[in-house]
């Protein structure tokens, strides 16, 4: 598997895009019932709104969990790929995960990151990958090589179809300020069980 | 622990054990002095998958994918690292109902000699209380095997979280060293 550096795409030269599109671009290429952790705020909303698959969890609190909740579903089913969809402010809250994944370093585990430069769900103020960290550098840092800056649309769809043959991965998109084009429905119950369902789990095991 | 015919087992020795005959595959921990025997024995064992995490919170996050996933984990923790998951607690596990197996190395009382794990050590049952995670002191190691294997059992048919606090008294505790 090819390793790309920062060097190729870099934050600064990346194209802006928009979560929701690449959500469903992302969803576009799940073909073999892979689960989807969407993290808390817009992360989950555009996640909610690109199709409710039995597959899909979306997060109501908890932030900055989603990779290490990607990372224990990765753990429990080795045959299924999982994929973390994370805003840059949730993951600069948790970033020690990112050590943790590469020194275990899943075969299926997939981190998406949502890079708009802002804590947006709270009223917009910046985060510090909006001017000096770099997520992809502190990924590759971390021990992620295959980490990588998504130059424009189709580079983003050729680096998850990349991703989703081995991991793990971290693809950087950065996007605007759109908020997330719906509202999960905020009941933890029923989300869970639904998701359990949906690989196949039991509810007592 | 009188050794007549064979050694009487340790309290690691027991709760490895318990976790075992209940499934319990996955061990998450962020490391303390006092867990180190159970921690060397769970990477030494195949049977279970255990690795150290960064941060607190993310080993819950860990187990709660895990469980979701159909594996049953536990996260080991120190006094202190209970301080950092809260959040975790009541934004994630309780609301979804995970039964997240937590084991605390109690810090911070019966001869600590740091003031920060004996404050934090305050924070940590009224915590648990408030947001109804069912917890259990454990001093004697005659009921320490009860105790773990069947809260393993109504945390998972109840699809509830469960605290266990390993008291000094249990685990002979962390000492202060300057004072030998």
């Amino acid at each position: 598997m090819t390793t790309q550096r920062t060097g190729a795409v870099s934050a600064h030269n990346a194209k802006v895009m928009n979560r929701f599109e690449l959500t469903k671009r992302v969803v576009g290429q799940l073909k073999r019932e892979e689960a989807v952790i969407g993290g808390i705020g817009n992360a989950n909303f555009d996640l909610w709104a690109s199709g409710q698959r039995p597959q899909n969890f979306y997060m109501l609190g908890s932030m900055g969990l989603a990779v290490p909740i990607a990372f224990g579903v990765a753990i429990a089913q080795p045959q299924r790929h999982v994929i973390a969809l994370e805003g840059d402010g949730s993951l600069l809250m948790q970033l020690g995960c990112l050590a943790t994944v590469a020194m275990q370093a899943p075969k299926n585990l997939t981190i998406v990151v949502w890079d708009n430069g802002v804590y947006q769900i709270t009223g917009g103020q910046p985060t510090a990958s909006s001017s000096t960290a770099d997520i992809v550098g502190i990924a590759h840092a971390c021990g992620i090589a295959n980490s990588a800056w998504a130059a424009d649309e189709e580079d983003f769809e050729r680096l998850v179809a990349q991703a989703l043959k081995e991991g793990p991965s971290l693809i950087a998109a950065r996007i605007d300020d759109k908020p997330g084009v719906a509202t999960t429905d905020r009941d933890p119950v029923r989300i869970r069980a639904t998701f359990m369902q949906g690989l196949g789990v039991k509810r007592t095991l | 622990m009188n050794d007549t015919k064979t050694k009487a087992a340790a309290w690691h020795e027991i709760v490895l054990t318990t976790l075992k005959n209940n499934k319990v595959k996955l061990v998450t921990y962020v490391p303390d002095r006092v867990f180190t025997p159970l921690i060397k024995a769970l990477h030494a064992d195949s049977f279970f998958t255990t690795f150290p995490c960064t941060r607190e919170e993310e080993a819950v996050g860990i187990v709660t994918g895990a469980w979701m996933g159909g594996l049953r984990g536990a996260v080991l923790m120190q006094t202190s690292g209970f301080g950092t998951i809260p959040n975790a607690l009541a934004s994630l596990v309780v609301p979804c109902q995970i039964p997240a197996l937590i084991f605390v190395s109690e810090r911070g009382t019966l001869g600590e000699f740091n003031l920060g794990q004996a404050m934090v050590c305050k924070t940590m049952r009224p915590v648990l209380s408030s947001i109804g995670v069912e917890n259990h002191t454990i001093t004697r190691i005659d009921e320490l095997a009860f105790i773990v294997d069947r809260s393993i059992k109504q945390a998972v048919a109840t699809q509830a979280p469960v605290a266990f606090i390993l008291s000094p008294l249990l685990t002979g505790g962390k000492v202060f060293e300057a004072q030998r």
